[in-house]
């Protein structure tokens, strides 16, 4: 009864998230520990794991909505809104910044208009902070959604750029 | 017959083009007509010269690098499959000096392998050290680790076999072997090159621990910067799967062992073993009081072996060769070998394994053939973003755990990242305490709150004249002590060092900013 209860306190969420949450939910539930892995599920469906997802995805893991929304900030992974198309992540750690990631990240932020953490006006890149690819040994390096790009100077970077949109 | 050539899909090499070099390759060969197998290896750590592309020859293999796409034909024209000679010709791969002079034991496969095969990891002496295992008592597995002095490779140096006695005298009805895998310093990369270019290493060395303490299921926690290390660790458990190697009966011992990956999230402080715990539970990574300690009371309460992925992958030699073998490397209390990767602003980067006692030296001069800028070496860290800031005037200090105690840094996982004249140490200096305020899991107060004061105290010190500066950094050195002392864990306990040691020997660096104006 208690379910039952529940679900009627869940707020009204979109089809498609509920559907997404669930599929993931189905599979992983079980799997102990199972929180991470279902973040991650859930925003390799979406993208992103959208506020509105929290209450379904603790009640499905018998968990509190705090516990959920404690992980989801705790990890810089995780966003809880919709990404670019693509999503570029320039390393900023110690090899790097050794080979001219400071000059590079100025660069790139300028490029594209937009600071850490931000999505350009157009909605294709979402520029997002790392601390180590380990790609030491080709600083300084960016990785585009999984794409790495290692010993990357501004020209290079703007070649890319150019070839993306073209 | 068919020609073999290796291009490495490590990240390293994707990340400067080897994808684009194998298509071309094949696609060139396809036009040609000639008959050739890409095999796609691990790197074998010369970064500078990848994406390094090899050719088995019945002489061994020929190398040539750096290839781009647009260097395929005219090493085709050259008649690179029958060693011709070309502009980017490296000669055989072993006698490159750099990688002639290494003792390459916990690397001894990897770039030389295809990481998806089993059987090519059986014909490198592969499971030799887990069929060992599987002959002896758990207790006597303990102490051919023990014996053979190997330490914990991630960075904190505990003996590997004191950890493991103590979770097999553990009575427990489940216990866990977990492998850390979040290998978040800079200037490190180990990890990451076994994982893809060697896979099963990590997966024997995993389950010798599982025999030898009696647990029967393993964590690969991963991070998830490292998205090709996942595809090859997961290609090898199925494969290992399909063999027998993991599963409820390995190798028909009747003992069990399971694996799986678990993806982290982004946060630098689950690399601390306790929060990494907490993390794999589907927590926030906030880091436990200890004790217990995690090898009697560790992953959902039961008694876990957690290790770096590079102390895993050191097992299986050791069992193979025995401890005399792997302890005869190495000085005073650090036994065996490291794998040292060198970063930053060098002219070779790259992994150079090594028995302890090489010096810094030696490998930022021989083999990192100084800087890549050009300019003199000014600083260099050791051991990550919380490692000290090392002046060229310490350069002889050999690679071994106590010598660098000694020295007030720490070795750490072993990289080690060059920073040329162009560096200024007060900005190094600022960005430990805020990389600390990013980072801290925010449960001890003086990580979560002491690494923000000591950002700003630095700024009032770039900023300040000279009586500024000096009231400035006495409140500077006593919070670093307070970090020092009062950390719950190593994140705030240690990232007092990298500022420390940049005020101590490179104190001109924080003369005020009006002051810089005039010089």
């Amino acid at each position: 009864m208690k379910r039952a209860i529940n679900i009627n306190l869940l707020p009204d969420i979109p089809e498609d998230v509920r559907a997404a949450v669930l599929d993931v939910t189905t599979r992983l539930k079980d799997v102990p520990g199972a929180l991470l892995p279902v973040l991650h599920g859930v925003q390799q469906a979406l993208g992103y794991v959208p506020e509105i997802s929290v209450p379904l995805i603790a009640r499905e893991l018998n968990l509190s909505r705090a516990d959920v929304h404690g992980v989801i900030s705790f990890y810089h992974f995780f966003r809880n809104k919709a990404p670019g198309r693509r999503v570029i992540y320039v390393c900023r750690a110690e090899s790097c910044q050794a080979m001219g990631a400071v000059t590079l990240e100025k660069h790139i932020k300028q490029r594209l208009g937009v600071d850490f953490h931000e999505t350009t006006a157009d909605g294709a890149y979402s520029l997002e902070p790392v601390y180590c690819l380990g790609m030491c040994a080709c600083s300084p390096a960016i990785m585009v959604d999984d794409e790495l790009k290692g010993r990357l100077t501004p020209e290079r970077f703007d070649a890319w750029l150019a070839a993306e949109k073209a | 017959m068919s020609i073999t050539v290796y291009v490495p899909r490590d990240a390293g090499a994707l990340s400067l083009g080897a994808e684009a070099v194998a298509e071309a390759i094949g696609a060139e060969a396809t036009k040609r007509g000639a008959d050739v197998h890409i095999v796609r290896n691990g790197s074998r750590g010369l970064y500078w010269l990848e994406p390094m592309v090899e050719i088995e020859t019945p002489a061994g293999r020929i190398a040539y690098g750096p290839v781009q796409r647009e260097d395929v034909i005219a090493l085709f024209d050259a008649d690179f499959l029958h060693a011709g000679k070309h502009a980017l010709g490296l000669g055989p791969t072993e006698d490159i000096a750099y990688l002639k002079s290494q003792q390459r034991l916990t690397f001894a496969r990897t770039g030389i392998v295809d990481p998806r095969s089993l059987d090519d990891y059986r014909a490198h002496d592969g499971f030799r050290g887990l069929e060992a295992a599987l002959r002896m008592s758990g207790a006597d597995i303990v102490k051919v680790v023990t014996d053979a002095g190997l330490r914990g490779r991630g960075g904190a140096a505990f003996p590997a076999g004191i950890k493991w006695k103590t979770c097999l005298d553990a009575n427990a009805d489940q216990k866990y072997i977990v492998c850390n895998a979040d290998e978040g310093d800079s200037g490190t990369y180990a990890d990451r090159m076994i994982m893809e270019g060697d896979p099963f290493v990590l997966i024997e060395g995993m389950t010798i621990a599982g025999v030898a303490v009696g647990a029967t299921h393993g964590y690969i926690y991963l991070r998830v910067e490292y998205p090709q290390a996942q595809l090859a660790l997961e290609a090898a458990i199925a494969a290992a799967e399909a063999e027998n190697y993991l599963g409820d009966d390995v190798r028909g011992s009747g003992k069990a062992f399971h694996l799986e990956v678990r993806m982290a999230a982004g946060a630098y402080i689950c690399g601390e073993e306790t929060s990494l715990l907490e993390s794999l539970e589907g927590k926030r990574g906030q880091v436990r009081f200890k004790p217990p300690l995690p090898a009697i009371e560790g992953l959902f309460g039961k008694p876990t072996v957690i290790n770096n992925v590079v102390t895993l992958a050191s097992v299986p030699i050791v069992l193979d060769k025995g401890a005399a073998f792997y302890r005869d490397f190495g000085m005073g209390k650090s036994r065996g070998t490291l794998p040292i990767q060198l970063a930053g602003n060098l002219k070779r980067p790259g992994l150079v394994e090594r028995a302890f006692g090489v010096t810094l030296r030696e490998l930022i001069e021989d083999y990192g053939g100084g800087t890549a800028s050009g300019r003199p070496v000014r600083a260099i860290q050791v051991g990550g973003p919380l490692g000290a800031y090392i002046p060229t005037s310490q350069l002889d200090t050999p690679i071994d755990y106590e010598a660098f105690i000694a020295i007030g840094g720490m070795l750490g996982h072993g990289g080690i990242v060059v920073f040329d004249d162009s560096v200024d140490m007060a900005v190094q200096a600022r960005y430990a305490m805020e990389f600390c305020a990013i980072e801290s899991c925010g449960k001890c107060t003086p990580c979560r709150i002491g690494s923000v004061r000591g950002a700003e105290v630095i700024d009032r010190m770039i900023a300040g004249d000279a009586a500024e500066r000096s009231r400035n950094e006495v409140l500077l050195r006593d919070l670093c002590q307070t970090m020092l002392g009062g950390s719950l864990c190593a994140l705030g306990g240690m990232a007092p060092f990298p500022v420390l040691s940049a005020l101590d020997h490179f104190h001109e660096d924080f003369s005020g900013a009006a002051e810089k104006a005039t010089i």
